[in-house]
């Protein structure tokens, strides 16, 4: 790769590296980390395309309170720079994509030992914060707070940087001699990871109320002719309607105690 | 209420302090950092005193005065990012009222910060990660894995438009309310939010489990030979138009099956005629259940992939 590209993956990855743990602009989701990476290594339409992947398996990734998640910002980005190396060495696409999502998921795991890391550093950095207000010293609270980001934006940064400089033959003769069974085994692995984010997603909002929604969702989406926004709309509709309902219910309740909201609302036209 | 930016210092005017539009804008601005210096001692607290600096400038001017609030300000804070944003409004009102006098003490302020995150955390995180983002994500994927550009750009344009949206309304709307907002906390608006956003998000969830988590049996589960008729006799079609036009024909009422002598059925085709995706909602019921019982993501992510392995090896996937 030219200096221009590496100094460019640099500031990608020092933003995805940032956003993993502001999660403002989400640079370091898959489908926008991804996508920068492959527009400067050259193979956007590939990078766009791993980044579509990796973001249906890490849609239920979130960071709750002091829980991490799997790291997304290393996986999407370390991922794509080896996807561009085995695409410099003249990889089939479909193959270079497939295998980096398999890759992306150990490191995921890195990542998440890298981003505990920082967070005990930063531990320290507080307590400097700490001598700083005593002194009312509002610049060097700053500096800290600045600090303490650009850490966590090296932290991706420096791996990926150092992915670079992996020579493109090493790439290729990896891929070249895995067989077939190996590079198709993750392909299909690939397909079913996608299920332990969705059920991080159900575990944390299923309640008794809201199962049936799944149940309507997972049955009307067998029906090829509805987009995903057309679900947004249904979904969206159903959730509306629920709560005017459950509300109608609740205000009937104690008065006329009909248990059925619908009734009451026809006996007030009455 | 607080426009008026030429009260130009703090010391000269012993009046009023307050907080302008400017000063509240800088807050905002510098609370997208929130989480830069999290940490596992007290977690955002570096964050929200970096956020607070601004404010804590204009209204006090003495060195013992500013020492004391960025100290009360580095005190543990841990709420969702985006929600937090009602919170500093709230706070920001509550210091303009002490650099005004008003007896509120350092155990006021810091208990409205604690008493409002926990609620608000319980909002933010189903609406923003388990609602918003995975189907504005989900949206953009599903147009990206075609290559499309405009499946990034969409998420991260929707996403942030969103989110400064969020940012700056609630803010100015904490500072605005006051402490009274605590009052609509406690009220049923925050649980029907978060009732919503979880059917809406329980609801797409269903629809990506059976659109995008892709298990492929295929094992044979039988192969019957057809009944005369039932297929093309391949045989009996000739190579001109009139033959094409005759297979054509016979394919369009016969349907796939029609294609060979013998009816080949995988295992996947019959889960899929009792339900399509049943395979899938298996997989990621069992997935619900495995992290109920605190086994790690990651372990049942590389178990996964090393099922695909072996079952690609021994043919069966």
């Amino acid at each position: 790769m030219s200096p221009i590209t590496i100094l460019l993956v640099f500031i990608v990855s020092f933003l995805a590296g940032m956003e993993g743990i502001l999660d403002e602009w989400e640079f370091h989701q898959p489908l926008v980390a991804c996508t920068l990476i492959g527009i400067v290594t050259g193979h956007p339409t590939e990078g766009i395309m791993l980044g579509g992947s990796l973001q249906m398996i890490a849609l239920g990734w979130a960071n709750i309170g002091a829980a991490v998640a799997p790291d997304a910002a290393l996986a999407s980005v370390a991922s794509a720079i080896l996807m561009a190396l085995a695409l410099n060495g003249n990889q089939d696409p479909t193959n270079a994509i497939s295998t980096s999502i398999a890759l992306a998921i150990p490191l995921s795991v890195a990542g998440l030992f890298l981003t505990m890391l920082c967070r005990t550093i930063a531990i320290p950095m507080v307590h400097a914060m700490d001598a700083a207000a005593e002194r009312a010293d509002f610049r060097a609270i700053e500096v800290w707070q600045v600090l303490a980001i650009c850490l966590q934006g090296i932290r991706i940064a420096i791996p990926a940087t150092a992915l670079c400089f992996i020579p493109v033959d090493a790439v290729t003769a990896v891929l070249s001699a895995m067989p077939a069974w190996l590079s198709g085994g993750m392909q299909v692995g690939g397909g079913m990871v996608a299920a332990v984010g969705y059920a991080m997603v159900i575990n944390m909002m299923a309640t008794k109320e809201t199962w049936p929604f799944f149940a309507l969702g997972f049955v009307l989406a067998a029906l090829s002719g509805l987009t995903l926004i057309a679900l947004g709309v249904i979904g969206l509709s159903l959730a509306l309607i629920y709560l005017g309902l459950k509300e109608l219910a609740t205000q009937n309740g104690g008065a006329a105690g009909s248990g059925d909201p619908l009734g009451d609302i026809l006996d007030d036209y009455e | 209420m607080a426009e008026e930016t030429s009260d130009k210092t703090t010391e000269k005017d012993p009046k009023r302090i307050t907080l302008s539009k400017g000063d509240r804008r800088a807050v905002c601005l510098r609370h997208q950092y929130l989480q830069g210096s999290w940490n596992y001692e007290r977690m955002q607290n570096g964050g929200w005193c970096y956020a607070m600096i601004p404010a804590i400038k204009k209204l006090y001017s003495t060195k013992e005065d500013r020492a004391a609030a960025l100290k009360r300000h580095l005190e543990f804070y841990n709420t969702h990012p985006y929600v937090s944003a009602p919170v500093i409004g709230v706070t920001l009102a509550l210091e303009e009222e002490r650099a005004n006098g008003e007896p509120i003490d350092d155990a006021a302020i810091q208990g409205v910060k604690v008493g409002m995150m926990g609620p608000l955390a319980g909002v933010g995180d189903p609406v923003f990660w388990f609602t918003i983002r995975p189907i504005l994500g989900a949206l953009g994927a599903s147009l990206a894995l075609a290559g499309s550009i405009v499946g990034p750009l969409l998420f991260f344009v929707a996403w942030n438009i969103i989110r400064i949206a969020f940012l700056w309304y609630t803010q100015e709307f904490g500072y605005r309310v006051g402490t009274e907002i605590t009052k609509d906390l406690s009220g049923g608006m925050l649980g029907r939010i978060t009732e919503g956003a979880s059917i809406l998000g329980m609801f797409i969830i269903g629809a990506l489990v059976e659109r995008w988590v892709s298990i492929s049996f295929t094992p044979i589960v039988s192969t019957v030979k057809q009944s005369e008729g039932a297929f093309i006799d391949w045989s009996k079609i000739t190579g001109d138009a009139a033959g094409i036009k005759s297979a054509l024909t016979q394919y369009s009422s016969l349907g796939v099956n029609g294609l060979d002598e013998y009816k080949v059925t995988t295992l996947q085709q019959n889960l899929d005629s009792l339900i399509p995706g049943l395979a899938a909602l298996g997989l990621t019921l069992l997935c619900c259940h495995l992290l109920k019982k605190k086994v790690s993501p990651i372990a049942i992510i590389l178990a996964l992939f090393g099922v695909g392995i072996i079952g690609r090896f021994f043919k069966f996937m």
